[in-house]
Formats: structure tokens, C-alpha cells, sequence
């Protein structure tokens, strides 16, 4: 699967879509690759507080627990209810999951986010390791 | 005092069959020192993954590499008195071509290992023991066996051990066997030809809760890449997956099978663990016996039960139990997402006091109390035949 050129991506594996001052968030296709079969996602609530680098939820698969980061620092402005009851859809199409909608704070924080070329490269050597 | 610093990068040992895990696109985990696949996400025979490789196994077949387990071979005229002494079952009972589930116990009555002990002959003994424990057991049971006139030998690398497991495990394993399967009772071995090769151990064993077999073929990747391949291409019929570790474990919590270094340690007791029924205390004296006897004699302190969440969260290894006032009494030996039972499921150590079914306790994730009721086990009982 690609990583489409409209999204950014972090070192954490998180993907972003920027609109305006708004960043919606999911995990990329290689971190659920990773996580294998996702049976569980603990998000905030809508309102909260989250910050740039720290973690703002859960994802678990069967056999493992991963922290997910807030690729800007902003108030959640929504949550993707569907996850809490079918969490497999990160499987099946983790670019089109989005996890949570944040009200960036300060969009020039967007621009430090990997590009998608950058992204696979970083992947690339991840997988080398 | 100077410190001593250990090499970090010890080399992973390797089954035979890692270049064929690699070849079919497993995720590859460090599993008490082996390079073990945990999960075949894509392999040539479909898409896999643990949840899909569980359910293969509740419901058809799946095949597993377990040559990473250990095997110690005991022979010589006082080969049985040696058993006896080193472990808690009864070997006596044994007849030859019979199997049962045991352990290797410290004086004070806790776990070196379990173990599976086959009588092979009138004087011969095979003990399957775990991966990760195999230099540590081989030790102590050739420590513990000085005394006998016998002969342990750990002949572990001689063989590539194979499970195929599941309701159609019987079906899969006919086509290449001129055996007759249906005959190997439950915990019995024979020796027949299996893929043309004569003599082959044939078990029906497992750690999964279902039927099915383990077979014990020659080590040389030649021969332990056909007879895999072998089997893998036999059960393409019944939609056969190869299964990782993910699965082997998921597989074996929903069936409550302890797992060293989890449910039994060196710090657990036979009693704490519930296993009493397969420690004999009415045969003759074992490593581990006279401890056990005291401690029957007073209250165990913890006991392993069965928890189910109540509220969403999954309760994982290590996590502490609390009660309702939200002080901790125990902890979670090993827990999950259970994929056949579609709960979230846990094995935890708590006092008698809370052990008894439909008992509620907290379980402490990630700083947030989740409600948990303790269940009947096993979780997962295969169903009787019809």
C-alpha cells in the first residue's frame, strides 16, 4: 500500500491531514503492519488538551499495547466513535481511519511533519534495522 | 567492584525451519533466545495473521514449528526410579507408547519446569521441556539423576518438532501416514512412517486445547523443510495455516495451559497453580514432595483463577489486581483479547478470599481501574465429539 502524497507522517507512525487549522490523525499502514490485529483504541475526549510528542491514546493489538502521539499540540475537536467497536477498520484501511480531529494550535507545527517520500525512506530504514 | 558487562547481541538460535519462516513472510520475535515467528501475516497459503491463525486452529488446522521445545532422553535400568524422583506424576502408570503432563520441581515445591514425560520403552523416557528453560533443566535433571543407574542425554537438537492442530489435524496427517491415527489415544505416541520417513514419532499432543498431533522428524534442514512443506501442502483442502507463537499463546490461555515464567516460576507453587491433580503424592518420594505436604497442611495464600473483563480493557501480564477499595491483591500472570471467545480474558493470582466465580476485582490498566469477574475455567473447552 502507498502513503499518499496529501497526508503527513511522523516518526511515530502517525499520518496527518491538514485543513486550515484543523489536523486529522491516524496510524499508518506500516504501524498497523506492526501491530497485527487491532482489537482495541482508547481516545480522548473531545475537549481535551493534547500536546505535540506526548501520548494521546491507545492502540492494542492482540499481543501488544502502543501509545499513539500527538503530531501538534491542540484541543481535540472530534473522535472516531466507530473505533471503540470496530477497531479492525485500522486494518483494513488505516489511511482512511482517522482517529481523532485536533484544533492545531500553531499550524506552523504542520510544517516539521515528514512528506510521504520522506516517510518510506524512514520506513525503509526502520525495516533495515 | 568491578562490573561486568554481558553481550547483548547473543546470537538468536535458529529451528530449522527459519529460512522457510522468513521465505513465508513471518514476523520474526526473540522467544527465549529463538528466532521464532509470532505471526505469518501474508503466507503463500493465504492471509494469516494471529487471529485468523487461532481461528484455523479452533476450527479446521493449523501447523507449528515447535522445535525450539527441549528434549531429554532417559535410559538405563533404574531409568523409572529416576523419573519418579525428579518428577510429580507417576510414571509408574505409564505404559509404553503413553504420555502425561508433569513438572520438575525444586524442593520447595516450586516450578523448574513442566514437562510432558513419554515412556519410549521398558526403560526409556522422553521428557519434552520448554524453550526457554532447556540448558536449565538439562542441568538439574542431570544433577538430580546422579544417584540412578541410568543415562540422561539432552538430544533436543536432534529433532525438528512439528504440531498440527486442530479438528481436521487427524484428517490432514492421514494423507501422509499409512498410520492408523484414529487409533493414538489422547496422551499416546506411536512410531510409524510419516512422509516415507520410518520410525517417526507421532504424538497425539498439544498446547492449544484441540485435537491434534506433534511429530518428531530428523533436525537436517533438508528433511525438515519437506516433511513442513509436506503437511502445509496436504492441508491446503482444509484451508491449513502455519501459526506463530501469537496464536500458540492466545490458543493456550483460552485453554488455561500454564506457561513457564507465567502461570509456574520458581517462585510458584504446584498448589498455588491448581495443578495438584498431576502431583502424586502417593507414589514413592520426589524432589519437591515433602515441601508440597506442609503446604497442604496450611492455607495456599494465592490462588490462580480465571478473570473476564466486565468493563472495556483488555488486562495484560503483569497487571496489578486490586480490590474494591483499590488495594492490590495479586496480579496477572498472562491476559489478552481472546480471538475464538471474542472476550478479553486473564489468568491472575489472587487471595482464596476472591477466587470464587462470579467474584468481581479490579484490574489496574494504564492507571485506570477495569472492572474483571472471576469465570469458570478453562475458558475454552473443545466440543465433544457427536
Amino acid at each position: 500500500m502507498g502513503y499518499p502524497n496529501e497526508l503527513k507522517y511522523t516518526r511515530e507512525h502517525e499520518w496527518v491531514k491538514a485543513d486550515g487549522k484543523t489536523a486529522t490523525v491516524g496510524i499508518t499502514n506500516y504501524a498497523q503492519e506492526q501491530l497485527g490485529d487491532i482489537v482495541f483504541v482508547e481516545l480522548p475526549k473531545v475537549g481535551a488538551e493534547v500536546s505535540k510528542g506526548t501520548s494521546f491514546g491507545t492502540v492494542e493489538s492482540v499481543k501488544s499495547v502502543s501509545e499513539i502521539f500527538a503530531p501538534v499540540t491542540g484541543k481535540v475537536a472530534a473522535i472516531n466513535e466507530a473505533l471503540a467497536t470496530a477497531p479492525e477498520k485500522i486494518n483494513n484501511d488505516a489511511h482512511g481511519s482517522w482517529m481523532i480531529r485536533i484544533e492545531v494550535k500553531d499550524p506552523a507545527e504542520l510544517n516539521g511533519l515528514l512528506s510521504a517520500a520522506d516517510y518510506e525512506k524512514f520506513i525503509a530504514e526502520e525495516q533495515g534495522k | 567492584m568491578s562490573q561486568t558487562v554481558e553481550a547483548t547481541t547473543a546470537a538468536l538460535r535458529k529451528t530449522a525451519l527459519n529460512a522457510i519462516h522468513r521465505q513465508m513472510g513471518a514476523k520474526m520475535v526473540d522467544f527465549g533466545g529463538w528466532d521464532m515467528p509470532i505471526e505469518y501475516c501474508n503466507s503463500p497459503l493465504g492471509p494469516g495473521g494471529l487471529m485468523k491463525e487461532h481461528l484455523a486452529v479452533r476450527n479446521g488446522v493449523g501447523v507449528f514449528d515447535v522445535s525450539h521445545m527441549g528434549d531429554i532422553r532417559i535410559t538405563g535400568a533404574e531409568a523409572l526410579a529416576a523419573v519418579q524422583h525428579i518428577s510429580m506424576n507417576d510414571a509408574s502408570r505409564l505404559a509404553i507408547g503413553q504420555a502425561h503432563y508433569s513438572a520438575l520441581l525444586y524442593p520447595q515445591g516450586t516450578f523448574v519446569d513442566d514437562i510432558i514425560v513419554h515412556r519410549l520403552g521398558e526403560s526409556e523416557y522422553l521428557l519434552v521441556i520448554n524453550a526457554g528453560t532447556r540448558e536449565k533443566d538439562y542441568n538439574w535433571v542431570r544433577d538430580n539423576v546422579k544417584g540412578f543407574d541410568c543415562r540422561a542425554e539432552d538430544i533436543g537438537d536432534n529433532y525438528t518438532q512439528i504440531a498440527i492442530q486442530g479438528p481436521k489435524a487427524i484428517d490432514l496427517l492421514s494423507k501422509l501416514t499409512d498410520v492408523n491415527l484414529a487409533s493414538i489415544k489422547n496422551y499416546w505416541f506411536i512410531h510409524g512412517t510419516v512422509c516415507g520417513l520410518k520410525n517417526t514419532l507421532i504424538a497425539r499432543t498439544g498446547y492449544t486445547g484441540e485435537d491434534g498431533f506433534e511429530i518428531y522428524v530428523p533436525s537436517d534442514e533438508k528433511t525438515s523443510a519437506e516433511v513442513w512443506n509436506k503437511v502445509l501442502e496436504a492441508g491446503r483442502e482444509f484451508s491449513v495455516l502455519p501459526c506463530g507463537l501469537g496464536a500458540r499463546n492466545t490458543l493456550r490461555l483460552e485453554s488455561k495451559m500454564a506457561l513457564y515464567g507465567h502461570e509456574i516460576s520458581d517462585t510458584i507453587t504446584v498448589l498455588e497453580a491448581g495443578l495438584e491433580r498431576y502431583c502424586k503424592f502417593e507414589k514413592s518420594d520426589f524432589v519437591g514432595k515433602a515441601a508440597l505436604e506442609r503446604q497442604k497442611a496450611e492455607d495456599v495464600k494465592r490462588v490462580l483463577v480465571g478473570l473476564e473483563s466486565v468493563d472495556r480493557g483488555i488486562p495484560r501480564d503483569g497487571y496489578k489486581v486490586l480490590d474494591g477499595a483499590g488495594s492490590e491483591i495479586g496480579y496477572v500472570t498472562s491476559g489478552s483479547y481472546a480471538p475464538f471467545l471474542k472476550k478479553n480474558i486473564a489468568l491472575a493470582y489472587v487471595p482464596p478470599a476472591f477466587s470464587a466465580i462470579g467474584s468481581t476485582v479490579n484490574v489496574e490498566i494504564r492507571g485506570q481501574k477495569v472492572k474483571c469477574q472471576v469465570v469458570p475455567t478453562p475458558f475454552y473447552k473443545k466440543p465433544k465429539k457427536q
